[in-house]
């Protein structure tokens, strides 16, 4: 459904992008959560990745794998229980004061839900305004010229201007989600599931808008979503997320053709493929994602893991490069 | 269209809180308007007219040095709103404040804080101003203080809880994203959005210290003669009730309406200003 314009991959191709710098790097970054009783709860489990300077980076896997947990990591919305994050090479977790500042206009975020995530009673002048006058991006008395401009960049007229979240769709407040995100000039925008709360129509739009912002302003995106599709044509890299680990990290060429891992694998085929004679076998995992709070001994997905043997219950499989800029954790390739 | 107007068009709806709304203006305007408003002075005796019926000279009869009751009711509804208003909001900032920290950093600041709300409620406030009055002596304005500081810990609880969900929303991560300081987030973004149950709370507030200085100008605790208030009237309308009904009729009505009136329209605003109501766009 988003294939009308072109994939967005044309122009920087994969040896393109190992010459550009590293913009966000995370190296072995945790998350626990102490639960209920004494026990941990494992949202993000040593995942180290990068995004590259005008990348769009997926990030894939199913509800409650982490996903959301990362991105307020890399957003310093959380601190880590582990694990460095540099963004430009400056440390996102230790920084503050001018440092920080620097890093959040560097970094934005664009969250799911666009009715949650516009204050219900701020204008949307004074919502983006705000933004802009905070971090000191324009002069005052230039803060309504530059509001306006921004809402014209993502499709929105002046009217909205004076107007609350409660009075716009859906649509529209996303918009004016990405305005302010832009607001700051960001180099890199975290986009939490942008589309999955929006209609279908409304969806095609909104990517549409993030690809023309990316090609205007080199904007890097780091997309996390549980759409393929959409990671498929969105995307340079796409790592995949299992149980709070990074099981597959790889260019979405190579892995939308041949996916190692067997999870990939499954996920992959539950895509529906739009052409009627060409079936694919549909591969169905056993049981559901285990809780975080109890992670399976050894590979975390070898429960439901259809190509599982005997290395798999004893030890968790490293992150290791298998082929050329090919990232897979499986004891398959081993 | 304005949050006001749609919290105003809202309001409306409800007409018995709009009448207590109403009411309670009324009661401004009078209050504010006592010298203008009152027949005669409130203090001014006379003693050839001593608890005499109501009649068209005195509306509301007079009392036992023979004041006009009506005069006197209308100097004491400036007592009752000041006291109301003033208490209220000494509870409210400091209710405010407690509740905003607690319920935004958590942690072990909250559990001091909560605990202290939890031993502040161990106080009963009526016998604590009897205390304070005995050895301080009675003063309108050491009553509004202790009022005020002995009544913040239900605000600061229901602005605690608002702010536990709400500091979870995305729009404050995404103005803490931005780079908004603490600070702004939690008073220009959280707090906004977490006042509703507050202004149900100072209003159903205002109802309970006007009783509170009624009943304790009543006990001769609170404003002292020859000031008037509509608790010390009821004591003498309490000295006199078997010969003079209307000492203790007018001023127990007024104090009822008046408690009512305030309790009503706090219904009132907590259905305005619940924006879980108000429906995606509403016209």
């Amino acid at each position: 459904m988003y294939k009308g314009r072109g994939t967005l991959n044309v122009g920087h191709d994969n040896s393109c992008l190992n010459n550009m710098k590293e913009l966000l790097k995370l190296e072995g970054i945790k998350k626990y959560f102490s639960a209920k009783g004494d026990n941990i709860l494992r949202a993000v489990d040593n995942v180290s990745f990068s995004v590259k300077e005008g990348e769009g980076f997926g990030l894939v896997g199913e509800s409650g794998c982490g996903k959301s947990t990362l991105a307020r990591l890399i957003l310093k919305l959380i601190p880590p229980t582990e694990g460095k994050i540099f963004f430009d090479d400056l440390d996102i977790v230790e920084a503050h004061g001018e440092t920080l500042s620097k890093i959040r206009k560097g970094l934005q975020i664009i969250f799911q839900d666009p009715f949650a995530s516009l204050n219900p009673r701020k204008r949307i002048v004074d919502a983006i305004g705000e933004a802009l006058i905070v971090n000191k991006i324009v002069p005052k008395r230039e803060v309504k010229d530059r509001i306006i401009e921004l809402l014209k960049k993502v499709g929105l007229n002046g009217d909205t201007l004076y107007k609350y979240p409660h009075e716009l769709s859906g649509g529209q407040r996303q918009r004016v989600c990405i305005a302010r995100a832009l607001s700051v000039n960001p180099r890199l925008i975290v986009a939490d599931e942008p589309l999955s709360a929006l209609d279908v129509s409304i969806q095609a739009q909104i990517i549409n808008l993030l690809e023309d912002l990316q090609i205007d302003s080199n904007l890097s995106y780091l997309l996390i979503s549980h759409n393929l599709q959409v990671i498929e044509h969105f995307s340079d890299t796409v790592a995949v997320m299992y149980l709070g680990r990074i099981v597959e990290l790889s260019p979405t060429e190579d892995l939308f053709a041949e996916p190692l891992h067997p999870y990939t694998e499954a996920l992959l085929s539950a895509v529906p493929v739009p052409e009627v004679d060409k079936r694919k076998k549909r591969i169905v995992l056993e049981g559901d994602v285990p809780s975080p709070l109890h992670i399976p001994s050894g590979c975390p997905f070898h429960p439901r893991c259809f190509k599982r043997f005997k290395p798999c219950e004893g030890e968790v499989p490293a992150l290791k490069e298998v082929k050329r800029n090919r990232w897979v954790s499986c004891h398959l390739y081993a | 269209m304005k949050l006001s107007k749609i919290i105003w068009k809202r309001f409306r709806k409800n007409k018995i809180s709009l009448a207590s709304a109403l009411f309670v203006v009324i009661l401004f305007v009078i209050a504010l308007g006592a010298p203008f408003l009152s027949p005669y002075d409130p203090s001014e005796i006379d003693v050839s007219n001593i608890l005499s019926p109501p009649d068209k000279a005195h509306p509301l009869g007079t009392d036992e040095l023979g004041r006009d009751v009506l005069s006197r009711m209308i100097w004491g509804s400036r007592i009752s709103l000041s006291v109301g208003f003033v208490a209220v909001g000494i509870a409210i900032l400091i209710g405010i404040i407690v509740g905003s920290l607690s319920g935004y950093y958590g942690g072990w600041l909250d559990t001091v804080l909560m605990r202290f709300v939890d031993i502040m409620l161990t106080f009963p406030t009526l016998f604590l101003i009897l205390a304070v009055v005995a050895i301080v002596g009675p003063s309108i304005f050491l009553i509004m203080l202790i009022i005020g500081l002995t009544g913040w810990m239900d605000v600061a609880r229901l602005v605690r809880a608002e702010f536990l969900t709400l500091k979870e929303r995305d729009f404050v991560w995404a103005a803490k994203a931005i780079g908004i300081k603490d600070i702004r987030v939690i008073f220009s973004h959280i707090l906004p959005n977490a006042l509703a149950p507050v202004f149900v709370a100072a209003t159903l507030g205002v109802a309970g210290a006007i009783l509170i200085e009624s009943g304790l100008s009543f006990l001769g605790l609170g404003v002292q003669p020859p000031t008037p208030s509509w608790g010390n009237i009821l004591t003498a309308g309490k000295d006199n009730i078997e010969i003079a009904w209307w000492l203790s009729v007018f001023p127990g009505l007024a104090i009822l309406f008046t408690v009512l009136s305030y309790n009503l329209v706090g219904e009132g605003l907590r259905d305005a200003m619940d924006p879980r109501l108000w429906g995606g766009t509403e016209e």
